[in-house]
């Protein structure tokens, strides 16, 4: 399988090497365990090295891989029942969005994500993730009819960013982005953001002004995608590694840098090697979010989400 | 009248603002023609210094619209001797540790004698109380960063406890690189600030000048009550090279300027630089007081 990534292929060979051990010890008759065994803790050994060690671009294409759980998973999985509502009710349904009501230990609570595929095909229905205008203005729909049945809002952010196109321009995607902003800094109910993957850009904020902010482990979020700042910075966007290291993009980072809420743990290698096991703790984080926040008078909740991004940036004032 | 008033004011404005940055604006002024003549970059005219200023740089013949420096178009909009300016020595730091950055804020701060990209604070205008806010593209083409956000969000604060209107000038190539996801999160602060001025129903303009794009345009400079923008100005998220780049898409040669936005229901009104103060006058006249009664 073509899942591995290229920092991963020395365990792969490993692996392979190890089976083919095996695989000699059963035909030939010679017991070669001792040396499986051997192997089998070097496998071990390496593999806590390269994922401990990971660079920030390594876990760029972690947050890229294409068998990574998408939005609708996360949806799924934490759902007991999930309804998925379409429509901006203005232009269209954008599929690089997605977003409805589903019911969470027996509590309703809306759901909005940025939606990618899993294959080419679906990678062009959705548009790989990259949002037109009508794409924020169906998530601000949703919010608002959360608002209005007291439901709180989780949305999922998972895109390079905006669609940088014509046709986003035209429909005005600066403005759809802008009122996403304003509108859910006052939105009147509790809302929690999980960056799952790619936090590119206005495009990943445009759902992303919210009471929690988390991250996954290897999830990124920056101003500005690292191969795109390397084509800036040094004209050259095969850089990208360099930029990711600059532009402090991970889960890590955004923490140490104060922007995020919590940071929520991955199964080893990403949340694709073990979907459940990332579902379960997106769950875990969400739910406790929500419990925390459950219960907060609306003035309070509003008052603290506006001191939360209002103490954000570092300047110097004499 | 109008001549006269921008005559006027043109000779006798002061402003309050660093005496560098006053200089510096007046230089600029001076330097455009360099010395003598200025050439058109549409219509390739050539322009005296004299002529241009007359015209409050644009061109008489096609109407191009020259970029104008902060000082100078506070000067041409507010009412004389009537400017007080917030904030002047808040700065950017560095805390990414991003290379050249301080150098570069260094190198801005010297060639504009402004501290930041932006320039915010209180005046009137024909009369009217006014908070406002002036973006200059000399600045690290007015990108927004720690400091230019929170410049921003003190001035939007200011207006909606003095209710006095906000107009915001707006020019950026996008958020600030340098200074990573805390420039990204200076988009959700101003418009949270926004968000509160909207419900404290105090009016919000913002005047689109060239270029206006990236994380300003998708922020701030989108949610005015009214949007207006000068003749010309580039305005969009995406900037067409990037477009045309990663998209592959050929774009028509109007795309993203103040007309092809106005076509696409994005903004009010494009405003010749020379209607501008005329133009805010009157919106400002019709939200000055209740009239009708009613509403609460
Ligand atoms: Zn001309």
């Amino acid at each position: 399988m073509a899942t591995e990534l290229e920092f991963e292929k020395p365990i792969a060979e490993l692996k392979a090497k190890i089976e083919e051990l095996r695989a000699f010890t059963q035909q030939s008759g010679i017991d070669l365990s001792h040396e499986v065994v051997k192997l089998e803790q070097r496998l071990e050994e390496l593999t806590e090295t390269i994922y401990a060690g990971l660079t920030p671009w390594q876990r760029v294409q972690i947050a890229r891989h294409p068998q990574r759980p998408t939005a609708l998973d996360y949806i799924h999985g934490i759902c007991s029942e999930f309804i998925e509502l379409h429509g901006d009710r203005n232009f269209r349904d954008d599929p690089s969005v997605v977003g409805g009501i589903g019911l969470v230990d027996g509590r309703p609570v809306t759901f909005i994500g940025h939606q990618k595929g899993r294959d080419t095909k679906e990678n062009i229905y959705r548009n790989f993730g990259m949002a037109h205008p009508e794409g924020y203005r169906k998530a601000l729909r949703l919010m608002k009819q959360a608002e209005k049945f007291g439901r709180p809002v989780v949305c999922f952010i998972d895109t390079k960013g905006a669609y940088p196109g014509a046709s986003a321009e035209e429909r005005g995607i600066s403005e759809a982005i802008a009122v996403n902003l304003r509108e859910m800094a006052g939105l009147r109910v509790p809302t929690v953001s999980v960056v799952t993957g790619e936090g590119g850009s206005g495009g990943a904020l445009g759902l992303g002004v919210t009471d929690r902010i988390y991250m996954m482990e290897y999830a990124w979020y920056s101003v500005i995608a690292p191969e795109s700042a390397a084509s800036i910075l040094w004209k050259d966007s095969a850089l990208g590694a360099k930029a990711a290291e600059l532009m402090r993009i991970t889960a890590q980072d955004l923490k140490a840098l104060g922007i995020i809420d919590g940071v929520i743990p991955e199964p080893k290698g990403g949340a694709h090697k073990n979907p459940a096991e990332a579902v379960a703790a997106v769950k875990q984080a969400v739910v406790g979010a929500l419990e925390e926040l459950a219960g907060t008078p609306v003035a309070e909740l509003l008052q603290r989400r506006y001191d939360k991004y209002r103490v954000m940036g570092v300047y110097a004032e004499p | 009248m109008l001549k006269d008033l921008f005559h006027k004011r043109r000779q006798y404005a002061t402003l309050g603002l660093p005496e560098s940055a006053r200089q510096e604006g007046a230089a600029q002024k001076d330097n455009i023609p360099k010395g003598i003549v200025n050439k058109c970059k549409t219509c390739g005219a050539i322009l005296m210094a004299k002529e241009l200023q007359k015209h409050l740089h644009t061109c008489p013949h096609c109407g191009y619209h020259f970029p104008l420096d902060a000082p100078t178009r506070i000067e041409w909009t507010l009412d004389n001797d009537c400017f007080f300016e917030y904030d002047a020595g808040l700065t950017a730091v560095d805390p990414l540790a991003f290379p050249d950055y301080p150098a570069k804020v260094r190198k801005a701060v010297e060639q504009t004698g402004l501290a930041e990209a932006v320039v915010t604070g209180e005046g009137t205008l024909q009369g009217h109380p006014v908070v406002v806010g002036v973006m200059d593209s000399r600045f690290i083409m007015a990108s927004m960063g720690s400091a230019v956000g929170e410049k921003l969000t003190r001035a939007i604060e200011r207006a909606g406890q003095k209710r006095y209107p906000l107009l915001l000038f707006t020019a950026s190539g996008g958020a600030r690189m340098q200074e990573g996801i805390l420039s990204l999160m200076q988009m959700a602060k101003t418009s949270a600030a926004l968000q509160r001025l909207h419900e404290q129903r105090v009016l919000y303009v913002t005047i689109i000048t060239h270029p206006t794009t990236g994380g300003v345009s998708a922020s701030f400079a989108s949610l005015g009550d009214i949007i207006l923008a000068e003749p010309g100005a580039l305005f969009g998220f995406a900037g067409p090279r990037v477009i045309e780049q990663t998209m592959r898409q050929k774009l028509p040669d109007d795309f993203q300027t103040a007309e092809f936005m106005l076509k696409h229901g994005m903004i009010d009104k494009v405003v010749h630089r020379k209607e501008m103060r005329n133009t805010l006058a009157a919106i400002l006249r019709m939200h000055g007081s209740r009239g009708w009664g009613g509403g609460d």
